[in-house]
């Protein structure tokens, strides 16, 4: 009986799976017992000509809360409508869409030139905040050119927490509008102890033409 | 055939669905003994470096140099090219911290950046090679297939220097819109002694 099972093809069926004695999958997850790997894919949005992209706890089949302790967005090769224009985000609680939480943050700058020209790191005093409400810059002056786009991370710390401030950490590269190589490093907390559950990114001017934001959560 | 659960397919097609397992699947690992360089081919000894990922990293684990001092590099083959060679315009700044306490900072590096260069680009610098000094770090590749954009990447590494520890921090572009289908890893000088690259590729 147990090498007739072996040589069985899997079928389609409509219920759990059990092996050993233990549940690998029921009611239509894997167990949480199942080693999947730390890193899960949550949700992918994908730009046309995009005023903002929002990624809604509980909306569209998207996790923000306590599941993850920790949660990425990689942004893939984000093309601005507008020249010289950074990406932006900014986070909201319970079912607020004002998107005006209190930030305190820093950035920096590394910048080299095609041309060879003005290679240098500094620090960004026009894109921290000190307790502002505006939406956070990631990069700094996205060209609009055919080949021009911008990459990098986001992460959030605990966003679910109900007694820490959310911190976040962020790294966007890109083709700068003069033909440059540009990165802004940047990071900061989010100035509130209650959870939040949504976060905007748009360009600070002008929609997104085109570009990727995949949202992952840490275990 | 595939398999559904309580209506939610789980498998099908030979693959199991999305929002199910990991995002970050191993590809392959190379191992450097006395090499000259480590060649990562889409299509060549099963690794992929194509579509199939809009995002790719590198972790290189230990690197040890044969020469002393020497540098990490990388550059890469656009598809149907030859050479290692692509234009790459990039930035890279670092910091140190002596082992003693005597001084530390964080500086940008212009001998080591690009502007539309065509060389190897340095990702870490001046590995010691003494028996238990390496260089450890990560490399993330965005989107090397797309015929659209330039190709960004990005590396950190940490590294012995002489009796310090130095961190890098390399960013920038293959200025192509020319898939970019090889990846090669090199020191500036002499072989790479010992050490391995992993490549994963982030769904």
């Amino acid at each position: 009986m147990l090498a007739k099972l072996n040589y069985m093809e899997l079928r389609t069926v409509n219920m759990g799976v059990i092996s050993n004695g233990t549940t690998l999958l029921d009611a239509g997850a894997l167990d949480s017992g199942v080693a999947t790997g730390a890193m899960t894919l949550i949700k992918t949005l994908t730009a046309s000509s995009s005023a903002t992209l929002d990624f809604l706890n509980g909306a569209s089949s998207v996790v923000f809360d306590s599941t993850y302790d920790s949660y990425v967005f990689k942004f893939i090769d984000i093309h601005p409508a507008t020249d010289d224009t950074d990406l932006t985000f900014q986070v909201d609680v319970g079912t607020g869409t004002s998107y005006g939480q209190t930030i305190t943050s820093t950035a920096f700058q590394v910048f080299h030139g095609e041309d060879g020209n003005s290679g240098a790191i500094a620090y960004k005093a026009n894109r921290d905040q000190a307790q502002g409400t505006a939406f956070q810059p990631i990069c700094q002056d996205i060209g609009n050119g055919n080949d021009e786009s911008m990459n990098g991370e986001l992460t959030i710390f605990s966003p679910s927490s109900g007694t820490f401030v959310k911190h976040f950490i962020g790294l966007g590269t890109n083709v700068y509008s003069g033909d440059a190589s540009i990165q802004i490093y940047t990071a900061g907390y989010v100035n509130t102890t209650t959870a939040l559950t949504r976060i905007r990114f748009k360009m600070d001017s002008g929609n997104i033409d085109a570009g990727t934001i995949k949202m992952y959560g840490i275990k | 055939m595939g398999l559904i659960s309580n209506g939610t397919t789980i498998f099908d097609a030979g693959a199991m669905s999305a929002g199910f397992g990991g995002s970050m699947t191993f590809i392959k690992k190379l191992t450097a003994s006395s090499s000259a360089t480590l060649s990562f081919v889409d299509g060549s000894s099963s690794v992929v470096l194509d579509n199939t990922y809009k995002e790719y990293v590198f972790y290189f684990k230990n690197i040890h140099p044969a020469t002393n001092s020497a540098y990490v590099t990388f550059q890469g083959n656009a598809s149907g090219g030859s050479g290692y060679n692509e234009t790459i315009t990039s930035t890279m700044w670092g910091a140190f911290s002596e082992e003693d306490g005597s001084s530390a900072n964080v500086f940008y590096t212009t001998a080591d950046d690009q502007a539309n260069g065509t060389a190897f680009q340095t990702i870490v610098k001046a590995t010691n090679n003494d028996n238990d000094t390496a260089t450890s770090g990560y490399l993330h590749l965005f989107n090397p297939s797309s015929t659209t954009f330039a190709k960004h990447f990005i590396a950190f590494g940490s590294t012995n220097g002489s009796d310090e520890n130095d961190i890098y921090h390399t960013a920038g572009y293959f200025n192509t819109t020319s898939a970019i289908d090889e990846i090669q890893f090199k020191m500036s000088s002499g072989n790479i002694d010992a050490g391995d690259i992993c490549l994963y590729g982030i769904a």
